[in-house]
């Protein structure tokens, strides 16, 4: 596949922080990039880089076959760009915003009223065109945005936390019609999100990001084959009641083949195993007299992918006892809270 | 939301077809400074000060007419055949001439237009999404100085305009060329006044995240300069030099320019200085003359040109002082971080 989107060495420091560090990645034409990672882990730095907004430390980054740093302007002529908190000039319609940000991309004047007025009808926002952009929604604020970025017919959308704050509804239209744009006009789409479900339902490909360095990257498969090797399935099984002799349920659950791992947390039983043996499992626990309620197969999503590769980085992190070790420590904390 | 990649599918073929053939598009330069313009003419801000100096402009002008019989006809006042300068020099004593208005007025005017300038649109978020458009990160902030150069500007001017035809009209006298001349370069330099205001508050905007902040600042660095810097003066000055009248006239003239040189630190004294010259073209210098210079000399007017000499070192010490700022808040710009 052809990259579109290159990071070579790419490196910032703020003093002494190191926001991101030694970042080598490369997106292909017509991907869907998910940059995956904790708030602070050097997301927006690295999309500010991609842009030419932020002199990288060291390193460089090509978009198109273009320097962002070198030829910012050529770059953002190509790359449409929508950041996380986005505000518009809020005593201008919204018509208005999107006419000024068209004529900064030089679109002909003749044009450039009717080009806005039906883009913005496109993204769902025909009714509110006359009304200025300060009385608008989180949500319509992010469709502005959108009809923004698009605006500029870019070959790259860089979307920071695109579906932060906008009602679920909103979310999947949001991501169903980057879907589309991606599928019909092969625009590549890199974004940056901490809302695991969301990314996995459209990216083709991951990477998580902590504390500036890129951890793994890949499609969610591969992440979780790499991940979860010594037991890849699992089921779940929840009882009406808590097994009376788990201990003695326990032995006979390990002696069905391929079985690794067994955690009994009150009425669920969870059953780790290199192979997929499920009705197995099912025929012993009616076997064994056990009201069953409910049988689960799990699979690895991205939760489990995140916290995974966090909870490796943190061990890895007190063991090297880094400075960044702390913040990550507390993140992690405030996940297994939740 | 089902059809827009068809849509768009549309939209991008007609995109290349645009690219074949070129159409005029405005620079995004042109754009900015016009959206700016726009923006500074509706804003709530510009439209009281403006009121403001409206106000004071018909004040003066009103006091200036009920009071020209008298100032033309004084035949002592070699200025007396000046008679527009007249119009906006004379004052009645019950208010105060246009120029010390606008040197009062002229930096909050400055202040107003500029000193959210950059922050705002920082904490606001489009700071980023129109750095985000191919354009020059430099094109901004050049753009909004030009965009409120060019309102003041058109303010100043036909304020001016509005005052040579008023005077027309009411009067019946034909303008002297040099009278225009002289009336056209005051308005410059009330230009170049408000535009020192307005680059050190856009400066103030650069450096200052909250637009409280720089408010405050460029308003306290006002008064300082109004107000206590004269103070701050007259005490270094009882404190410091001795007293004159054991001097001999030699060291207090000497004496007298060191403290000249201190006031004209001020940026309202050198508009100050700057249009007393310019408007009364009998003023021969700005500081005390001796005898020896005075002998000769004839109490007529000066020519425009040897007014503008006069004037000159003020002149330009105000194009310095505003170039200064802009050249520092272009150097901080440059170099921010943008993101909110």
């Amino acid at each position: 596949m052809e990259a579109i989107i290159e990071m070579n060495g790419l490196t910032k420091h703020y003093g002494r922080l190191k926001a991101v560090d030694d970042l080598h990645l490369s997106i292909g034409k017509g991907e869907i990039f998910g940059l995956l990672g904790p708030n602070g882990a050097g997301k927006s730095t690295t999309i500010l880089m991609l842009l030419g907004l932020t002199e990288p430390s060291s390193g460089e980054a090509r978009i198109c076959g273009l320097n962002a740093t070198r030829d910012p302007i050529s770059v953002k002529r190509k790359v449409g760009y929508m950041p996380d908190n986005v505000g518009f000039y809020n005593e201008l319609t919204a018509l208005e915003n999107l006419v000024y940000i068209a004529r900064l991309n030089g679109l002909p004047e003749s044009s450039v009223k009717n080009v806005a007025r039906e883009m913005l009808e496109e993204v769902g926002l025909q009714s509110a065109m006359h009304k200025k952009a300060g009385q608008f929604s989180r949500g319509m604020k992010q469709r502005l945005g959108l009809a923004e970025v698009l605006i500029k017919q870019p070959e790259v959308i860089i979307l920071d936390e695109p579906t932060l704050g906008i009602d679920p509804a909103g979310v999947k239209d949001f991501l169903g019609l980057i879907t589309q744009l991606n599928q019909r006009q092969g625009i590549t789409v890199l974004l940056s999100s901490h809302h695991l479900h969301q990314v996995q339902q459209v990216c083709t490909r991951v990477g998580i990001f902590v504390g500036g360095r890129l951890l793994a990257d890949g499609d969610i498969g591969t992440l979780a084959a790499r991940l979860f090797q010594t037991a890849p399935f699992v089921v779940e099984v929840a009882l009406r009641s808590t097994p009376e002799q788990p201990a003695e349920l326990e032995r006979e659950i390990l002696q069905l083949p391929s079985v690794k791992k067994i955690t009994f947390s009150g009425n669920i039983v969870e059953i780790a195993g290199d192979e997929d043996i499920t009705p197995d499992i099912v025929r012993l626990f009616v076997s064994r007299q056990l009201d069953v309620t409910g049988v689960q197969r799990k699979n690895y999503g991205l939760d489990e992918i995140y916290h995974r590769y966090f909870e490796n980085n943190l061990k890895e992190n007190i063991s090297h006892d880094k400075s960044s070790g702390l913040f990550q420590r507390s993140f992690f904390g405030r996940l297994k809270t939740r | 939301m089902t059809s827009q990649a068809a849509f768009f599918n549309g939209l991008f073929l007609a995109g290349s077809k645009r690219a074949e053939r070129p159409q005029k598009a405005a620079s995004p330069f042109s754009v900015i400074v016009r959206k700016e313009v726009a923006d500074q003419v509706r804003s709530w801000r510009f439209i009281i000060l403006a009121g403001l100096i409206l106000l004071t402009f018909f004040g003066a002008m009103y006091v200036s007419l009920a009071n020209i019989r008298s100032a033309v006809s004084d035949a002592r006042d070699p200025d007396s055949i000046f008679l527009y300068l007249k119009l906006l020099t004379v004052t009645g004593g019950s208010l105060p001439a246009f120029h010390v208005f606008i040197g009062f007025l002229g930096p909050l005017l400055g202040i107003a237009m500029g000193f959210d300038a950059i922050n705002s649109e920082q904490s606001g978020g489009s700071l980023i999404r129109v750095m985000a458009q191919p354009v020059y990160r430099d094109f901004l902030l050049t753009a909004k100085f030009t965009a409120s150069l060019i309102v003041i500007g058109t303010l100043f001017l036909s304020l001016s305009l509005l005052m040579i035809g008023g005077g027309l009209i009411i009067t019946g006298v034909p303008i002297a060329p040099s009278e225009f001349v002289r009336i056209i370069c005051f308005t410059a330099l009330s230009v170049v006044y408000v535009a020192f205001w307005l680059n050190l508050s856009i400066l103030l905007s650069v450096k200052f995240r909250q637009t409280a902040t720089s408010a405050l600042t460029a308003i306290a660095i006002w008064l300082f300069f109004t107000v206590f810097y004269q103070i701050l003066l007259n005490l270094a000055v009882t404190a410091l030099l001795p007293d004159p009248r054991q001097l001999s006239p030699d060291e207090v003239l000497s004496y007298n320019n060191v403290i000249m040189t201190f006031v004209r630190f001020v940026p309202s004294q050198l508009y100050a200085d700057a249009t007393t010259t310019l408007l009364m073209p009998s003023v021969r210098s700005l500081g005390p003359l001796t005898m020896e210079q005075m002998a000769g000399a004839i109490p007529s007017p000066l020519s425009v040109r040897e007014s503008l000499l006069v004037a000159w070192p003020q002149v330009s010490g105000l194009i310095a002082a505003t170039v200064a700022c802009f050249a520092l808040s272009y150097y901080l710009f440059m170099r921010k971080e943008i993101r909110t």
